[in-house]
């Protein structure tokens, strides 16, 4: 039987106070000043590495994001990398929970909306939140370089730029979502601000390191690739397969095919695929976004998945305290 | 049954798993009707609200709010019902009138209605000087209050109050019966539950004591004082007159006199003789100091109906014990 009325009357009105909350909080502040000097110390360095060494890529100002002084390897990308999750996180850990804790909650809902309405809103207002911070971000980041450096972007470099952010709002969409569905399971805010941390930490640092071991125990390499010094295809393969299951590996490779034009493909190259290639020579935008395409879409997915498993949680859950 | 019914409940029931919170209750509520929920915690009030309101899953029955049903037609039954929830929540953040706002824009009245409606709700609960003070400031009172002045806003049919009275001081309390008087004065039908049974004995019309799930009795406090409590009246009598005993227990329906103290006498009659023992008093030239009959009182319906079914109290004492 059909539900009366829109589960989307009310949206707005949630999202927008979610977005002035969020915008007016301390936390918030405190979490952008965090990014936004670190931008500005990376973009600095980088650009006197910059300076320093590849002063004819045609590609300066995609350099600007992944270029660390050397020797160490901190660059605006290695700190966007884990500091998106953990202010997605920020926004989103508390969010459910704090309407139970403050019993807001059932006087909200007996008001005639939804209870789709508030979490699609908590959602988007966290989302949009995101999106501006992000922004802000980028269009510094770009100012700055256009200062130091002094060469204007050409149109492709443009949109490789505004594709990345959009990849990168994805992202945070991702740990968004998973602190929601956090913060709907656990009646604490602190158990789930843990909790995503706890998996964050485990998917960014430690999966990557036992997706290899896993692999190698599934398929044990063949002995005559090792005794020439090379990976087993099929472990490899394997390797890669499960090793993408962490955001944080899939948010790597579509960065890399985007800022960096040479990329020509995220998994193990074939001979064959080298045929007629011209090695070092960049691909166009259009050609780099098809090879992270898959991944996009699976970063898309991952973040849509974990919505709807707190979706479904949330429409289940009682609302008295 | 009543024939001008906004709430009508026929065999509610919902089950956990195998425990039963509400069991098959029926009852309904009149327009402009206080009806009172009555009973221990966790016997089921709030649950049945919670399904009036359809913001929980109705196992077994059928509740209509409004000629709605709050199951499948929920937006019309939330535009129309106002609820304060029990201990209810407001965000600390924001301001009074800023979290009116937000439930204004929530139920989506226009920026000139809403600024207007809202002023006047926090005038009518006295919240008025309030307005722009961060919620976070207010005492326990000031938020039940600010509750009610949502419900106001909303310029609800129906009011339901869960437990508005519970954690208030004997001021704040008398404050906001106040209040809910004043709904009924304007036609709006008050559904409240509590387990506090003398507060709230002085607002309800109508009763429903709940005890573990069902509903034990409903009816008025006095036809439920004549059922329970057998339908004897009690006049106590202050006077003193030689003889004066003898004579009170002459007056016709009068069953017996207790002498109390001195001077002090207890009539059982089963009718309301005050107007007769007054008479008699002045008669012999006594003085009369006090005279009144003692009202059936909710606590003593309560009592005795569970001294009467010592089952049910056992079972009651194991929920609250569990």
């Amino acid at each position: 039987m059909q539900r009366e009325g829109s589960a989307f009357s009310g949206l707005g009105v949630v999202m927008l106070k979610e977005l002035s909350d969020h915008l007016t909080s301390i936390r918030f502040f405190v979490l952008e000043l965090l990014v936004v000097v670190i931008a500005l110390v990376t973009v600095y360095l980088a650009t006197a590495q910059i300076k320093e060494t590849v002063a004819e890529d045609p590609f300066l100002l995609l350099k600007l994001f992944t270029t660390a002084r050397d020797p160490s390897p901190f660059s605006f990308l290695f700190f966007l990398s884990f500091l998106v999750p953990l202010i997605a996180i920020g926004m989103g850990f508390d969010s459910v929970n704090s309407e139970h804790n403050q019993r807001t909650l059932s006087r909200i809902l007996s008001q005639p909306i939804y209870r789709d309405a508030l979490l699609f809103g908590k959602f988007l207002g966290g989302l949009a939140t995101l999106a501006i911070g992000l922004v802000v971000l980028w269009l510094l980041v770009i100012g700055l370089g256009l200062l130091f450096i002094g060469i204007p972007p050409g149109g492709e470099e443009i949109a490789r730029i505004f594709v990345f952010l959009l990849v990168t709002i994805v992202y945070a969409g991702v740990w968004l979502a998973l602190a929601l569905l956090f913060s709907i399971l656990f009646r604490s805010a602190a158990t789930a601000a843990l909790a995503s941390l706890g998996l964050w930490l485990f998917l960014y640092v430690i999966w990557p390191m036992l997706a290899g071991q896993i692999a190698q125990i599934i398929a044990p390499p063949d002995p005559r690739y090792l005794a020439l010094g090379l990976q087993t295809p099929g472990t490899a393969v394997l390797e890669q397969i499960l090793s993408r299951l962490s955001p944080s590996t899939l948010f790597g490779e579509i960065v890399v095919a985007l800022l960096d034009p040479t990329t020509r493909a995220l998994g193990p190259i074939y001979l064959s695929q080298l045929q007629g290639a011209v090695l070092g020579a960049p691909l166009p935008f259009g050609e780099s976004v098809l090879i992270a395409w898959p991944q996009m879409v699976g970063m898309i997915a991952t973040a849509i998945v974990l919505f709807v498993i707190g979706y479904v949680i949330f429409q289940r859950q009682e609302v008295r305290a | 049954m009543i024939a001008d019914a906004v709430i009508e409940a026929h065999g509610l029931t919902k089950t956990y798993g195998s425990a039963v919170a509400v069991d098959h209750i029926s009852f309904s509520v009149g327009r402009g009707e206080i009806f009172g929920l009555l009973g221990p915690n966790g016997a089921g009030k709030t649950t049945t609200i919670l399904m009036m309101l359809g913001l929980t899953e109705i196992s077994e029955g059928e509740v209509r709010v409004l000629g709605f049903n709050p199951a499948r037609e929920p937006l019309s039954v939330k535009r129309r019902v106002g609820y304060l929830p029990d201990t209810v929540g407001f965000y600390d953040n924001l301001t009074a009138a800023d979290n009116l706002r937000y439930t204004a824009r929530l139920i989506g009245f226009r920026a000139m209605e809403r600024e207007k409606r809202i002023a006047a709700a926090l005038d009518r609960v006295g919240l008025a000087e309030f307005a722009d003070k961060a919620v976070g400031t207010f005492s326990r009172g000031m938020r039940q209050r600010l509750g009610l002045a949502e419900i106001v806003m909303k310029g609800a049919q129906i009011a339901i109050l869960d437990e508005p009275t519970s954690g208030l001081d004997p001021y704040a309390t008398t404050e906001l019966l106040g209040i809910i008087r004043g709904f009924k004065a304007e036609g709006v039908s008050v559904l409240l539950s509590s387990h506090l049974l003398e507060r709230v004995q002085s607002v309800c019309d109508r009763v429903a004591l709940f005890s573990a799930g069902k509903i034990a009795l409903m009816g008025s406090v006095p036809d439920l004082g004549r059922q329970v409590l057998g339908g004897g009246y009690v006049v106590d009598i202050e006077a003193d007159g030689v003889g004066l005993p003898e004579r009170l227990a002459l007056i016709p329906g009068v069953s017996g006199v207790e002498k109390t103290g001195i001077g002090k006498l207890r009539l059982h009659a089963d009718r309301d003789v005050r107007p007769e023992a007054a008479a008699e008093v002045v008669a012999m030239q006594g003085r009369l100091k006090y005279l009144g009959v003692q009202e059936a009182s909710l606590e003593a319906i309560y009592t005795r109906y569970f001294e009467d079914k010592p089952e049910e109290a056992m079972k009651e004492g194991a929920r609250h014990a569990a």
